[in-house]
């Protein structure tokens, strides 16, 4: 769609992308500094928190993007995408807390959560997409809630609503220090190792996710999502193809769970579950740019600076506007949400395109003037 | 339709019913059989918009449970206005009190309903993808405002002196509030059954959710039909939920989400578009919760979402889908 041209004259770098770039300089500016700061954060940034921040974007990313897989490409809304999320997270700490801190128990944990949510994205779909896309929307959300339920009462298994606490294997858990000196300036221990494993397996993914998207089955998923009945004639069986983008944005998701379990060594409801992270994605996929991957990305990134700085701002206003009640109010800083609320609305009324597509279409009406 | 594809779902409410007496002692199986009637007519009144919404327009609207929430609040501001009506020992005074606090519900959700229609549903139409997000943004706001509004805080949710506590039918004791949420509920679906079936726009509405444009063909303008039904629904899913408060006796900004899981059940075992679907769909809930509650406390959680697939595998399109949806 891009600036595309034969894949033997590709380079390098626009092979990686599968030749989808974001489209507009603003953009690929954009998601450079995002890449760039993800990569050399232990570099940029000194303190734990801010890293671990950075790790929090990376595993964000993943998790956005796979959902715009199902929101942006196929054309369905899922609000299961949480539970997925928690299914690869519940692996990781059950394998974990269960038999100790080995990299077996951590494969066999990932394998059996990132599965699981694989087959339950499989049948979810196959129950609600044989009927209406729309069922799909309810059901999903109906599944989540039960998921949510169930891992706070199944005390003896996932630790009810305290969650699990367990210990990495060594080469990343944080007393694991190989040199008593920092090298070139920076310590090596295990959070720099588990920082690294997950920018490189959220980089790899996203990069999956390209080529997945502009691959074959993207077009066709992007058939059905632009007319289910002309896919459908055409010879496409439709139900199979949505069936397998939600087993595939649900696996994806559940890798970024297993992220997020080893970065933060504990699991729990409100950590992975909540439905609250899914308002999280849904802003993050709308506001980026439905469909492009890259809106997604840099979404995730804004939704998260967006939580450092709007509270603060909030904050301010609401001092400011002390002596009318109602509208103070409005301002208070847990009141966030209702704003990034308001902008979700606003965006799909107006920009449904988001902020990435809305850039792209700017980008082709000036080439084509 | 065929008539027997028509009966078969009756049937199965009966079926329900009978295995609930078969399983349990018949007092108990008395006291769930009430509160189950009494939690369907309430889902009854919260969905019966919803459905008629979607037959008629093809609109989903994830944020009918904010119509619940404010009706909610609506009802318990006007008990704390009114606490002496609340509080006198004269039935017909509790039961005044009861219809103004409905009243308020219906009001306060009919007028954001006819705004929210105005804004926002208006630009999303024949747009399903548009009109999930939109309406799941209008879900979120609408709660935080809630919040602005009432705070974060569970606010109590008093009901009138005369219909607290119980009275005694055979031994089972049978909670009196139930019995008039239930009175109410089978009321209003009586009622929405009448005006659907012998009214000239009932006629049309019905016309209208078997095929739209052939109504507009013939002359009708479905959009201020669709309006006022949108400002309709609203109007009984805020009734629905002052009645669901004043049972609780509490309600807190989170109640129409919470309740959207169970509404959007109700809807889809129903069948999207049916009033007499999730009139079913509402009772076969009401009566499922409460049995497997009692029965299998541990299944409880998971019993309607069990429900749900197993009507869908009966019959992927809900217990009587309208208009060949």
């Amino acid at each position: 769609m891009h600036s595309f041209s034969p894949p033997s004259r590709r380079s390098f770098g626009l092979r990686l992308l599968s030749g989808d770039t974001p489209g507009h300089p603003v953009a690929s500016f954009l998601m450079a500094v995002l890449v760039f700061v993800l990569a050399f954060a232990p570099l940029l940034f000194a303190g734990t928190r801010a890293v671990a921040t950075a790790a929090r974007v990376a595993i964000f990313v993943v998790l956005a993007a796979s959902y715009d897989l199902l929101l942006g490409y196929t054309g369905i809304v899922s609000f299961a995408h949480t539970l997925f999320f928690g299914l690869g997270a519940y692996g990781v700490a059950i394998a974990l807390a269960g038999s100790g801190p080995s990299w077996s128990a951590l494969f066999v944990g990932s394998a059996a959560g990132i599965g699981f949510a694989a087959l339950l994205g499989i049948g979810i779909a196959l129950l609600s997409l044989r009927v209406r896309a729309i069922f799909f929307s309810m059901i999903t959300l109906a599944v989540a809630s039960v998921g949510q339920v169930l891992a706070s009462q199944l005390h003896d298994i996932t630790g009810g609503e305290d969650g699990l606490t367990f210990s990495v294997p060594p080469l990343l858990s944080p007393s694991f220090h190989p040199f008593t000196e920092p090298v070139l300036g920076v310590r090596i221990d295990g959070r720099l190792n588990t920082y690294y494993l997950i920018f490189v397996v959220s980089l790899v993914l996203f990069l999956l996710l390209l080529r997945l998207v502009n691959s074959p089955f993207g077009r066709v998923l992007r058939a059905i999502r632009e007319n289910e009945f002309r896919a459908e004639a055409l010879g496409y069986r439709v139900v199979v193809y949505r069936s397998l983008a939600s087993a595939i944005a649900a696996a994806m998701a559940a890798i970024a769970g297993t992220l997020m379990a080893l970065l933060l060594r504990y699991n729990g409801p409100a950590t992975t579950l909540s439905f609250s992270i899914m308002i999280d994605i849904l802003l993050m996929v709308v506001i980026g740019g439905m469909g492009t991957l890259y809106g997604p990305a840099i979404g995730a990134a804004l939704m998260v600076l967006a939580q450092y700085y709007l509270e603060p701002a909030l904050q301010f206003l609401a001092e400011l506007t002390a002596p009318f009640p109602l509208l103070s109010a409005v301002f208070q800083p847990d009141r966030w949400l209702l704003w990034l609320g308001f902008l979700f609305m606003l965006v799909v009324m107006y920009f449904p395109a988001g902020i990435v597509g809305s850039l792209r279409a700017r980008g082709l009406y000036s080439q084509t003037r | 339709m065929k008539p027997s594809e028509r009966t078969l779902p009756v049937l199965l409410v009966l079926l329900i019913a009978a295995l609930g007496f078969a399983a349990m002692p018949f007092t108990d199986w008395l006291t769930l059989s009430a509160a189950g009637l009494a939690m369907g007519m309430m889902l009854f009144l919260m969905v019966a918009g919803l459905t008629l919404i979607f037959g008629l327009m093809d609109v989903l609207n994830f944020a009918h449970g904010a119509f619940i929430t404010f009706g909610a609040f609506a009802a318990g501001t006007v008990f704390a206005r009114f606490p002496q009506l609340v509080a006198s020992d004269r039935w017909e005074e509790n039961l005044l009190i009861l219809a103004l606090a409905a009243l308020a519900a219906a009001l306060l959700s009919g007028a954001l309903g006819f705004g929210f229609e105005r804004v926002a549903i208006g630009r999303v139409y024949g747009a399903h993808l548009r009109q999930i997000l939109l309406t799941t943004g209008a879900l979120i706001v609408a709660e935080q405002l809630a919040i602005v509004i009432w705070g974060p805080d569970a606010i109590p949710v008093l009901k009138p002196a005369g219909l607290r506590g119980s009275f005694l039918i055979a031994g089972a004791a049978i909670e009196k509030y139930r019995v008039v949420a239930a009175l109410f509920g089978l009321f209003v679906f009586l009622l929405l059954q009448g005006i659907l079936a012998h009214t000239r726009i009932g006629i049309i509405v019905r016309a209208g959710v078997e095929n739209r444009e052939m109504v507009e063909a013939l002359g009708y303008r479905i959009r201020p039909l669709f309006a006022g039904v949108f400002v309709a629904g609203a109007a009984l899913a805020g009734v629905g939920g002052a009645m669901w408060a004043t049972y609780a006796a509490t309600v807190t900004a989170s109640l129409g989400s919470d309740l959207t899981v169970l509404i959007f059940i109700v809807v889809i075992i129903g069948g999207l578009g049916s009033v007499g679907g999730s009139f079913l769909g509402a009772l076969l809930v009401g009566l499922v919760t409460n049995y497997v509650g009692f029965l299998a406390p541990k299944l409880a959680l998971l019993s309607n979402i069990l429900l749900m697939a197993a009507i869908l595998l009966w019959r992927p399109r809900g217990l009587l889908a309208a208009g060949g949806r």
